[in-house]
């Protein structure tokens, strides 16, 4: 896991600058080559960072588990009586009755193979369940993600270039409402009102699951659609306005810019001046934050999982936090931070293309 | 010949110590005209004012049987009536009392949280920006890869192997949440150790201690209030989750406790609204009203940051 995630953005954020920057023996080292060779310090840089952040959690994600008072088996019984013998069978399969360090390398050498242990729970290895449940952990968070992202960002350029005005005070007072609300609150009460219904109000929506089984094809996506719909709505309402927010404020930094009076004085339209120049230079901010809040995200993911019944990660992680299976959560723990780095470095690669002020 | 007047001062000139009081004054009275001036965030402090009387007050206005189990008044699952204005739960005990004592452990666990995170921030901040080197990358490293962990699955982790207490939830929150604080705190720092005085200090022999908290923490200190503002607001809403994931101290009422005992007491698919709406209300007004306190208080110390009023 470790080793391909650590390796794979190189690929392809190397393909795209490495072509046409590579100078030729007789041109000698041009001003491209320059910025060729600037750009990869930076990959390096941003890699080995990763790297290292990746370490830190792969260490973490083991010590904080040996943190608990007392012995691991104790939890697999869940205070069931057992005999001695029973405990050593289990110390034994699970590898607990070696020294730390022996334990700690076998971790580390495990995980680098994809290896994240045996859930207590389930009996199945950690990385089966994840790979499992990732794909409708990634429906969900994907639809989720478009979504609010165009949202914060369409509202938010309208709330910062008419700053001040009722239509501003309004999505900002909103966006910050939606934001105080807890995800897993609005989740039940949408279930309340829309699935279960309220007086003479029926039913429109399933209250959990992401299907209602036995159905083929173009029917079955319709199901998963139908199912998707209210975890997608609850995700959608507290995270949008974080990416408002951050949006209206990148914004109205660009706005005193002198080349928006130049547009405006070259007699461009209010809308072009705003799409064309404005927009562009207040989105990278956006983006670093967008991907910085990812960790947030992954919070609202695993409370809607929850509330929804959805057969993701986050469902997993909630099933395994109340036994509580402690090889599913460690190995859970660290996937979630695994992705939000790896997510981040993609990012955090992609900008200088994007954006040549960046890592130059 | 100042240094003498300062040191002796005469019977009508105030003190150093007497003129600092007045400075001060002077300066809460302007920020807080400033202040005056962001409606949401007048509104905002007046929320968090009455629900604090409230917190405080419970004893005095519903007494401690509202949360007792045994001999509750009521039926369980009953909608609002006359009797019980926001119905009752699962054991038959009065909604609206568990709310106001809800109010009590969210607010504390709040408070506690956001002091803990950004005493951290505070101090890794101030001296990331005070000692250069080593000492600041390797802190600025942590800080980073604090800030791009998901928060909630750090703390998830540390309440799981921890034991169920109100404790492990404040170090559970406080120690995840403290890295915007300290980059914050970090930039101010290094804008304040650029001025010309702090070079005066240290030419006078000032040393480490001395500068960082005599110069630069009076410094931060706004910063670090809007700050705290603000986290309170996030540490409310971790509380919540935690203890909806029944990862909170079972013994006490939170806002959040409420809530997974609503879960689990089928509230959601018998339709019973009036056990879920009331501490999801409570937890979303209190976390608004932190988040507009800190937003006016921001603006007032950044006018740039263009809140709206």
């Amino acid at each position: 896991m470790t080793a391909e995630a650590t390796s794979s953005p190189v690929s392809p954020a190397e393909g795209p600058v490495a072509g046409p920057g590579t100078p030729g023996p007789a041109t000698g080292r041009g001003p491209r080559a320059r910025t060729t060779a600037a750009y990869l310090r930076y990959v390096a840089g941003k890699l080995a960072g990763a790297a290292v952040s990746l370490l830190a959690v792969l260490v973490t994600s083991f010590f904080l588990f040996r943190l608990i008072p007392g012995d691991p088996v104790r939890f697999m019984t869940g205070g069931r009586p057992v005999s001695a013998e029973q405990i050593a069978v289990y110390r034994r399969e699970f590898g607990l009755d070696l020294p730390l360090w022996r334990q700690f390398t076998d971790y580390c050498g495990k995980a680098l193979t994809g290896d994240l242990g045996t859930s207590y729970q389930f009996r199945a290895p950690v990385i089966d369940k994840i790979t499992e449940a990732l794909p409708n952990t990634l429906l969900l968070t994907g639809t989720a993600f478009v979504l609010y992202t165009a949202l914060g960002i369409v509202l938010g350029t309208r709330s910062a270039w008419r700053h001040g005005g009722l239509g501003d005070r309004l999505n900002t007072g909103l966006a910050l409402t939606l934001y105080s609300i807890p995800s897993f609150w609005l989740g039940l009460l949408l279930i309340i009102v829309l699935s279960v219904g309220v007086g003479p109000v029926p039913g429109l929506f399933p209250t959990g699951g992401m299907e209602s089984g036995g159905k083929e094809g173009l029917a079955h996506a319709v199901d998963v659609a139908h199912h998707l719909v209210l975890p997608v709505v609850t995700l959608v309402a507290v995270e949008y306005g974080q990416t408002l927010l951050v949006t209206r404020s990148a914004l109205l930094d660009e706005m005193g810019g002198d080349y928006l009076t130049t547009a405006r004085a070259k007699g461009l339209r209010d809308a072009l001046v705003r799409r064309r120049h404005a927009v562009p230079n207040a989105l990278l901010p956006t983006m670093t934050l967008v991907f910085v809040n990812l960790g947030r995200t992954v919070a609202g993911v695993i409370l809607v999982e929850t509330v929804f019944s959805w057969p993701g990660l986050g469902g997993l992680f909630y099933q395994a936090l109340s036994v509580p299976d402690l090889p599913l959560v460690q190995g859970l723990f660290f996937f979630f931070a695994a992705a939000v780095i790896v997510m981040n470095t993609l990012a955090d690669l992609l900008y200088p293309l994007l954006d040549p002020r960046v890592g130059r | 010949m100042t240094v003498k007047t300062a040191a002796q001062p005469g019977p009508h000139t105030p003190g150093p110590r007497a003129l600092a009081r007045q400075r001060r004054r002077a300066s809460a009275a302007r920020f807080w005209r400033q202040y005056r001036r962001h409606r949401a965030g007048v509104l905002g402090l007046a929320v968090l004012v009455l629900c604090v009387l409230v917190a405080l007050t419970a004893p005095l206005t519903v007494g401690a049987d509202a949360q007792s189990v045994t001999g509750a008044p009521g039926g369980p699952l009953e909608s609002p009536s006359a009797r019980f204005p926001l119905g009752t739960d699962r054991f038959g005990r009065d909604l609206l009392g568990l709310v106001i004592w809800g109010s009590r452990v969210s607010l504390l666990v709040g408070l506690l949280a956001a002091v803990l995170s950004v005493a951290i921030g505070t101090l890794i901040g101030i001296t990331a920006g005070h000692f250069r080197g080593w000492y600041a990358t390797v802190m600025m490293r942590i800080t980073d890869w604090f800030l791009v962990m998901p928060t909630l699955v750090l703390a998830i982790a540390l309440a799981t192997v921890l034991s169920r207490s109100l404790g492990t939830v404040v170090l559970a929150i406080g120690v995840t949440t403290w890295p915007t604080t300290a980059r914050l705190v970090r930039a101010q720092t290094l804008a304040v150790e650029a001025r010309p005085y702090i070079e005066r200090a240290k030419a006078l022999g000032g040393g480490h201690w001395h500068v960082m908290s005599r110069h630069v923490l009076p410094n931060v200190m706004p910063l670090v209030l809007a700050q705290t503002t603000l986290i309170i607001s996030s540490a409310i809403l971790a509380e919540a989750t935690l203890a909806f994931l029944g990862l909170g101290d079972p013994t006490v009422v939170s806002w959040g406790g409420l809530l997974q005992d609503a879960r689990e007491a089928g509230a959601v698919s018998s339709g019973a609204w009036w056990y879920l709406v009331p501490p999801g209300v409570a937890i979303a007004v209190v976390a608004l009203a932190f988040t507009l306190c800190g937003r006016a208080v921001e603006s007032v110390l950044n006018p740039r940051l263009g809140v709206s009023r």
